[in-house]
């Protein structure tokens, strides 16, 4: 009963905190919204138990994003421009594609449910035997790391990869202001 | 913010509990919640605070640009040369079974090392990023 209050109350914080970032157009705004949003998928993450999703949203979503949409910010400016389109045809996309999506829930086992595919499938042998094979208590970072190490690697490759792209566009070294580009007022 | 003595007293007295907690994180997430990826942007958060408050120029002295490159490739070398060390040790790739005398002391050390490797690449990562990003509005 208690956590379902709880889970109410924290849903319905988020759904407010999502509708307040689209109404405003304060961009500096909407980044600290975002960042709150983040805190309170965090906290929902920690009541399905799932500490290791939460801290990593935490860390990422609440701290480096928001820093990083700042950063552009400062670079694009801080307000919103005025959208040159009708709002309608996107709207109904999304309704259409949102109503598609809820439609699809209603078949998926339900929240929990033991029998579940997903809970059948390799998670039995893994929860059973990983104390035996690894030794390690925290069973996520045994997946993770060594059951399914080839994954991690592919994970840590595309986070190796989105750097140098960065890298490779923007650069590490401190621009010379010589010529302005478009849309930076020279100094 | 360089100005503001209150920030800059905070912010140092603040960034070796955060160092000393992104530590904590990397090495302890046999155990606890945690790991090589949450370690790293960890880090990073440290570095970049100190960026935000000190400037980007005082950031680029404290990491040259030269070490994030070297930090964001030697991540993933490690990574991938633990995979390497159990090919060569007669196992599979990344099945750490071989690299100690038990299977259990293999698996530790190499996740150990692989997390250790995952932390390495996304703190230079994240780090490398912010720089890219705000470097680029410094007057």
């Amino acid at each position: 009963m208690l956590i379902e209050a709880i889970n109410i109350v924290l849903l319905g914080m988020l759904a407010v905190t999502a509708l307040a970032a689209i109404r405003l157009h304060d961009l500096f705004a909407v980044v600290m919204l975002f960042g709150i949003y983040s805190l309170l998928a965090a906290v929902v993450f920690v009541v399905l138990d799932a500490v290791d999703v939460a801290f990593t949203e935490a860390a990422v979503g609440v701290g480096i994003s928001t820093v990083l949409m700042l950063a552009t910010i400062g670079l694009a400016g801080r307000h919103e421009k005025r959208p040159a389109h009708r709002p309608l045809l996107p709207l109904l996309v999304v309704v259409v594609t949102g109503a598609a999506l809820v439609y699809g829930t209603l078949d998926m086992p339900h929240f929990g449910d033991p029998n579940a595919p997903v809970h059948q499938h390799v998670v039995p042998r893994y929860l059973q035997r990983s104390a035996d094979e690894i030794g390690i208590p925290n069973v996520v970072t045994n997946i993770l790391a060594s059951y399914r190490g080839y994954d991690t690697l592919g994970e840590l490759t595309v986070i190796f990869t989105a750097g140098v792209g960065v890298l490779a566009l923007l650069g590490l070294r401190r621009r010379r202001r010589e010529r302005p580009g478009p849309g930076q007022s020279p100094p | 913010m360089r100005d503001n003595p209150v920030l800059r007293v905070v912010t140092k007295i603040t960034l070796p509990l955060i160092f000393l907690f992104a530590l904590y994180v990397q090495f302890h997430g046999d155990f606890g919640p945690g790991g090589g990826f949450q370690a790293g942007v960890i880090f990073a958060a440290g570095f970049i605070l100190y960026g935000l408050v000190f400037g980007t120029e005082a950031l680029r002295a404290a990491v040259p640009a030269a070490v994030l490159r070297l930090g964001i490739a030697l991540g993933l070398m490690l990574y991938a040369g633990v995979g390497v060390v159990t090919l060569g040790l007669g196992g599979e790739y990344l099945a750490y079974g071989t690299l100690a005398h038990t299977a259990a002391h293999g698996q530790h050390l190499g996740i150990f090392l692989v997390e250790l490797g995952v932390g390495v690449t996304v703190a230079a990562v994240m780090v490398a990023v912010f720089l890219a990003f705000a470097g680029r509005a410094d007057p």
